[in-house]
This record gives structure tokens, C-alpha cells and sequence, in this order.
């Protein structure tokens, strides 16, 4: 693909480098046919004492201006530089990545592929594929869930027997893969059942008494026929959540962005949007899969 | 006109001298405070107008435009009166380019902590501010180039091509990337998008260090170290050429700093081979400089000004044979990102364009204070070896912790996956950033001392301005 819109730029550029590039050994080479007079002055002075001196250039200096020129020049013929001519070698910066990965991906995918084969569980018992998968975590996964892969503030703990999308292995595959995109909509989408900023304190409460903190009961009993209406959709009658969903266990102690009155109320006003990238793509199947299997055995110690 | 033309404007050279060593003080304490934070990550904890982010653009703001600037206000201002035997053009637009650059300044440590920013590297200004610095520069040069016209002698001297090529080049350089949206009074967006403007805002960039840290301080250097060591400067022919090669190539380099990016590939290579070229024009600076020296060499001996120069004119040379091996794609690909830029800047701009300007402050003062020299010359020594070794311990530091950092990010397990995780290579460079953090403090401390120093100077001082000399007769 030619990076100019028509000819004339690609000239443009050819010429004005070829030129430029030259000129500068043409000024070196027309500027050392001076006339010389070494040891002596040129006769002008500035400000009481300043003068220069009639010294040619050093030789070594003049050799090494006309060594990067000429490098340059061989450097045009082999290399792109001169507009759209690709350059003998025909190189390009996406050319050599794309043979560097495909020279990568063809050394590991015998050793991926082994494991492909595997059942995720046996992968996950398997100590060399959990350091392969620990450090493939640390590359790719720790930026959001942390290097103790515990998570923080709107990054699930993926140590925990908490699943907001199931723990099953081929529903965490599924989550690594193709990614999820959690949505809690502002009011659950019905603004007018939870009543505004002071339904949704009612609500807030509620939602606290479903997991034995601290509440005004009163408000609780109002927030209650609120979450029936606006928040049991997809939270569950009980509040138990929704892993098809993505909708959290609301009973429980895990809490993505914090169990606070303030910060349910946020949650509920303003919404959440989280997203989890689809890594199919980018890692290929058996990467994805001693992922899976890592991610898996983070939390099979404690699985209920 | 009220001002005497027989005399020359010695006033605002000694007020930008005396602020380049303030905002020296002030950028440098900037810089070691967020070395500080890079050791010690909890030191400003929650409060969001100390924390790095906010604080680096003003350390770089302040090294560079209110302290690099100012002493390059100083020195150009002396040099183009003194070499053209002529008093400076337009008094009080001079005295607006020192109250001007000096609103800029506070402006800029105002509302850099604040978080106003327009997200482009060392252009971080917003563009009420840009307005003002283009005031100010277009001020700069009608007073610079209006003494250049009403010069006494038919010839210019070197030191003035160089410092004129600055002031024009950095006209340009700011007008071309500061164009932008306002959107309100403190936020502006760039004209240009996606790599057009990587490309503008590099050019600009490297052409900073090109033209403001370079082609102003050769300037410097011209007048200063000749001056200094009492001889003619080497070689009138190698610096025409080396001034027209220099401020040529310096034009094409920037796309070095986009290699293996959205950037084109041939504009990548044009970058490179451009960045390559710019070797010997720099160097001839160098040995224009150096060899000025010839026959002179045992002044180094017990001149601590001189010993400013020189080293500067080293460390010059190192970092300008260091930056076209960085522009070479596959060193870049190692060094790109890591703390070995940040090595190679620190040698050019504490080793170079710090210590020429310290040895050329000091030339300046006692002659702008009426006094025969400084009030301690020992205490220039003792700047002079904290200050050589707080740089050699900075860059020396930075490489390693730069080429450790590239080996630990691009080593590869036999399955594919990286051996290090990237906290891997910030916990091994922790014993590094500790000792820049200290080479850094030596470097501040020696600004102290010169700080000291002045103050000691100019008590009591004479502030009179000398007598436009005549030109010498031409001896053809």
C-alpha cells in the first residue's frame, strides 16, 4: 500500500532526500577547496580578542562526514526510504513482526498443542503446564487482576470461589476467549420502579440486609418491593445473581466495587460498565486453554 | 532615546544571569524530588498536584525553557552587543523579553501542577501561555537580529550564526506544533492526528534539542570558551561548515523517535540515516571548541571555568556520538523506552548544556557586577567535581538500569511467554534509580554552592554598564 495520495509526492520525497543527502557532501567537498593558511588568522577581530584561525578541516573528521553519507546512500538502495521503493531487500517493519511471530508461534504450538488435547482438569494437575500458565498470567492478566491475581476495585479476585460467569472449565475458557462485556444498567433500566436517589437508598439498604450487614430495616422492608420489581430480573428473586448474566451474588461477601451504602447507591444510580477482552484472537486456542487451566487451579482449592 | 547608546545593556544580561541560576536551583530540585518519588513510590501519596505525572513536564520546563532559556537570554544578549560593538536594539523590548519569559515561567509552574496540559512532550503549555511565548520570542528576535543590523564591524561573528539559527528555528518549531482548537480557556486540542502528529510533535521535539539545547549553546560556546582560553577559535572554515551540515540535518531527525510505530517506513529510515549523517556536524563543534585549546591546554590546570567548558564540550561530544547509534532501528529496538534514554538525555542536557552555561554564568558575573572575579574561585573547583561526578554517576547509572530493562523486556521462555514480568524489571532497577537520585542531589548541591557564590559576588557589587568598544582595525 503506497503511503502518497498519487506520483508526484513519492518524487517529491525521492528527490528531496536524494538531494539532501548529497548536498551535504557536496558543501563538505567544495568548502575543503578553500584557501588554507594553517597557524594564521583570518584577520578579523570581535570584542578586543576574538579571532579564528585559516586551520583546514581535520581529515578524519571529513573522512567520517563522507562515510555517513555514502552509508546513507547504500542504505536508500537496500532499505525503504526513497518514497514508495520498497529497497532491494524488500524489508519492512511489519514484514520482519510478522515473521518473527509466525517463526514464535511454529516453535511453541507443538508444546500448546499438547495440552490442547489434555482435559483442562488433568492441564491444571499438570505442573510444567501451571508454570506455563502462571507466566502467561503475568504477561497478559496481571495489569487488571493483579500479580496475586486478587483483583481490585472492578476486577473480579480469580482466587476466590466466587464466579460472576460460572467456574466451570469450559465457562472460564468461554470467559477468556471471547471475553465479556458486564452491564448493570443506571436503576436496573427502570428509573421510575426504584424512585430516584431516595428509592435507590432503600434499595441500597436492602441489598445490604441480603448479606447480613448493616441496615435500617425500614428502609430495607421499602427497598424490598423496589428490588423485585427493578433488580430481581437478573439478580434473582433471592438475590443469588445470575452467572448467564453475569449478574453477582448479591448474598455473599464479594463485593466488585464495594459494599458501602455510597457505593451501592452509585452502583445503582449510575450503573456499571465492565469488560473483560476477548483474548481467542490474540493468544490462539492453546493458549487460551492452559490459561483456562491455570485460572482454574487458582481457585479449585477452595471451590465449595 | 533616553538610554545611552555609548554604553552597553549590561541590565537585563544580568537579570536573565542571575534567574539561570534561580531556575537552575528550582528545576533541578524538581527533577531529583521526582527521582525521589521513583525510589520511594509513597512519598507524595494522594496529593495529585505533587505526583509525577504533573511534575515531570515542570522539571522539564524548568531545566530546560527557564533555566537552559535564560541562560541563553544572558549569553546571547551579551555576545551580539559585544561582538557587533554595538548596544543592544530596542531597550525596552529586551526588558520585555525578560518579564515576559519570566510570566511564562510562573504560568507554566502554576498550572503544569494543576493538571493543565495540552499531552504534547516538552509543549505541555496551554494555549493562552503559547500565545505569550511567541510574544516573547518575536520580541527575542527583533532585539537580537536589530543589534545584528546596527553592527559596527562588516562580519558576523560565529557565535551569532549559531545563536541566530536558534532563535529562528525555535520561532518556527513552536508556531508549526502549537497549533491547536482552544475549547476553553485552559484546554486546546492539536491540529493534527494520529502519526501526522506524532511525526509534527517529534520534529518539534528533537529540534528542541537540535536548536534550543544544541545550536543556542554552541553560541554559547563560541564566544565563551575562545574568550576564556585567550585563543582563536580553530578553525573558520570547520565551523561554516559544521553550522550549515548541523542546522540541515537537525531538521530530518526526529522520526527516530518513532521507530517501529504507525509511522512509515521509509520516513523511519529517512529519520535514521539523517540522525547518522548528523554525527560529524555535530562533532566539529566539538573539536572547534577543544581545539581552541591547542597551546593553551595548561590553563585547564587551575581554571575552573575553562574545566566547565571543556567537559561540557566532552560530554557534548559523547552524547552526540550516543544519539545517532540510538536512531539506528536495531539499537533503538533495545533502547527505546528504557531508562538509557533517559542516561543519554541527562549527559547532553546536565553534562552538556548545564555545565557550558555554568562556566558561562560565571564568565558573566563579576564583569556584570564590577568585580575582578568571583567571590570564591575554590568554590567554583568544588562545584565543578560534585557537579562532573553527580552527572557520571546519573548516566552511568541509567545505562545500565536502560540496557537491563530492554534485555529483561524482550527475554523469551522456550514456551513463548516473557521470562520477566514487567514489576520484575522495575524491582531490578530500584538499586539504580537510588543512585541517580544521588548523582542528581550532587548536581543540585553544586548549584547551591554557585548560588552562594553569586550572592557573594554581587554584594557590593558595581551594576554599571561598559563602553561600546570600537572595532578593532582589520588587519586583512
Amino acid at each position: 500500500m503506497s503511503d502518497f495520495v498519487n506520483e508526484f509526492w513519492n518524487w517529491y520525497v525521492i528527490v528531496t532526500v536524494l538531494v539532501s543527502v548529497i548536498g551535504c557532501a557536496v558543501l563538505l567537498w567544495v568548502q575543503s577547496k578553500a584557501n588554507f593558511t594553517a597557524g594564521k588568522t583570518c584577520g578579523h577581530v570581535w570584542d578586543e580578542t576574538l579571532e579564528e584561525y585559516n586551520n583546514p578541516m581535520p581529515k578524519w573528521w571529513s573522512w567520517l562526514f563522507y562515510i555517513t553519507v555514502v552509508f546513507s546512500l547504500v542504505y536508500l538502495v537496500l532499505y525503504p526510504g526513497l518514497g514508495s521503493f520498497q529497497g532491494v531487500f524488500g524489508w519492512s517493519s511489519a514484514g520482519q513482526h510478522k515473521a518473527e511471530v509466525e517463526k514464535a508461534d511454529a516453535a511453541v504450538k507443538p508444546l500448546f498443542d499438547k495440552y490442547l488435547q489434555m482435559d483442562l482438569k488433568a492441564v491444571a494437575a499438570d505442573k510444567e503446564a501451571m508454570e506455563m500458565g502462571k507466566r502467561l498470567y503475568l504477561t497478559y492478566c496481571m495489569q487488571c487482576h493483579g500479580s496475586d491475581a486478587r483483583g481490585s476495585k472492578g476486577f473480579p479476585n480469580l482466587t476466590d470461589a466466587d464466579w460472576l460467569y460460572g467456574g466451570e472449565p469450559e465457562l472460564i475458557v468461554e470467559t477468556i476467549a471471547n471475553g465479556r462485556n458486564g452491564v448493570m444498567p443506571a436503576y436496573g433500566g427502570n428509573p421510575e420502579a426504584v424512585g430516584g436517589a431516595s428509592g435507590a437508598k432503600e434499595v441500597a439498604h436492602y441489598v445490604r440486609s441480603l448479606s447480613g450487614l448493616a441496615h435500617d430495616s425500614l428502609l430495607a422492608t421499602k427497598g424490598k418491593e423496589k428490588f423485585e420489581t427493578a433488580c430481581a430480573a437478573c439478580h434473582g428473586p433471592d438475590g443469588k445473581g445470575m452467572h448467564a448474566l453475569g449478574a453477582p451474588n448479591l448474598t455473599d461477601k464479594v463485593w466488585l466495587y464495594g459494599s458501602s451504602e455510597a457505593a451501592i447507591v452509585e452502583t445503582i444510580t449510575k450503573g456499571r460498565q465492565n469488560k473483560m477482552p476477548a483474548w481467542k484472537e490474540f493468544l490462539g486456542d492453546g493458549k487460551v486453554h492452559v490459561l483456562s487451566a491455570y485460572v482454574f487451579g487458582l481457585s479449585a482449592g477452595d471451590k465449595q | 532615546m533616553s538610554e545611552t547608546q555609548s554604553n552597553y545593556n549590561y541590565k537585563v544580561v544580568r537579570q536573565f544571569a542571575v534567574m539561570t541560576v534561580i531556575w537552575g536551583i528550582v528545576g533541578m530540585a524538581m527533577g531529583v524530588f521526582i527521582a525521589a518519588q521513583l525510589v520511594w513510590p509513597d512519598l507524595t501519596y494522594g496529593i495529585e498536584w505533587l505526583s509525577y505525572g504533573r511534575l515531570r513536564p515542570l522539571h522539564t520546563n524548568a531545566v530546560i525553557f527557564a533555566f537552559g532559556g535564560c541562560a541563553l537570554f544572558a549569553t546571547s544578549y551579551w555576545c551580539v552587543q559585544r561582538t557587533c560593538h554595538a548596544r543592544l536594539f530596542c531597550g525596552p523590548l529586551a526588558a520585555f523579553t525578560f518579564w515576559g519569559w519570566q510570566v511564562v515561567i510562573l504560568l507554566a509552574a502554576i498550572t503544569l501542577p494543576m493538571g493543565m496540559t495540552s499531552g504534547k512532550e516538552y509543549a505541555e503549555l496551554e494555549w493562552p501561555i503559547d500565545l505569550l511565548i511567541t510574544a516573547v520570542w518575536v520580541s527575542y528576535a527583533v532585539v537580537f537580529f536589530g543589534t545584528i543590523a546596527k553592527r559596527t564591524v562588516s562580519h558576523i561573528y560565529v557565535a551569532n550564526w549559531f545563536f541566530g539559527g536558534f532563535i529562528l528555528a525555535v520561532a518556527l518549531l513552536h508556531v508549526v506544533n502549537s497549533c491547536e482548537i482552544p475549547v476553553s480557556l485552559f484546554k486546546s486540542y492539536s491540529c493534527y492526528a494520529g502519526a501526522q502528529d506524532a511525526m509534527v510533535q517529534w520534529w518539534y521535539g528533537h529540534n528542541a534539542v537540535g536548536f534550543f539545547l544544541t545550536a543556542g549553546f554552541l553560541g554559547m560556546m563560541y564566544y565563551f570558551v575562545p574568550k576564556q582560553a585567550g585563543r582563536p577559535v580553530y578553525s573558520y572554515r570547520l565551523s561554516v561548515v559544521h553550522f550549515w551540515a548541523l542546522i540541515f540535518t537537525y531538521m530530518w531527525a526526529g522520526p527516530h523517535h518513532l521507530h517501529y510505530t504507525a509511522l512509515p517506513d521509509w520516513t523511519q529510515s529517512v529519520g535514521m540515516l539523517f540522525s547518522l549523517i548528523l554525527l560529524a556536524p555535530s562533532w566539529g563543534g566539538m573539536i572547534n571548541g577543544i581545539m581552541t585549546l591547542q597551546g593553551a591546554w595548561h590553563k585547564l590546570r587551575d581554571d575552573p571555568i575553562l574545566k566547565f567548558l571543556i567537559t561540557s564540550l566532552s560530554f557534548y561530544g559523547m552524547s552526540t556520538f550516543e544519539g545517532p547509534m540510538m536512531a539506528i532501528k536495531t539499537v533503538n529496538a533495545l533502547s527505546h523506552y528504557t531508562d538509557w534514554t533517559v542516561g543519554h538525555v541527562h549527559s547532553g542536557a546536565l553534562g552538556w548544556v548545564a555545565m557550558v552555561s555554568i562556566g558561562s554564568i560565571y564568565y558573566l558575573l563579576p564583569r556584570l557586577f564590577g568585580k575582578p572575579e568571583m567571590h570564591s574561585v575554590k568554590l567554583i573547583t568544588v562545584h565543578f567535581w560534585v557537579a562532573t561526578i553527580g552527572v557520571v554517576l546519573y548516566i552511568a547509572s541509567m545505562w545500565i538500569a536502560g540496557v537491563m530493562q530492554g534485555l529483561m523486556w524482550r527475554a523469551v521462555n522456550p514456551d513463548g511467554t516473557l521470562t520477566y514480568s514487567f514489576v520484575e524489571a522495575v524491582k531490578g532497577s530500584y538499586p539504580f534509580w537510588t543512585i541517580r537520585f544521588v548523582g542528581g542531589l550532587l548536581f543540585l548541591s553544586g548549584m547551591l554552592i554557585m548560588a552562594y557564590n553569586m550572592f557573594k559576588t554581587m554584594a557590593g557589587g558595581k551594576t554599571e554598564d561598559a563602553p561600546v568598544l570600537a572595532p578593532a582595525g582589520h588587519h586583512a
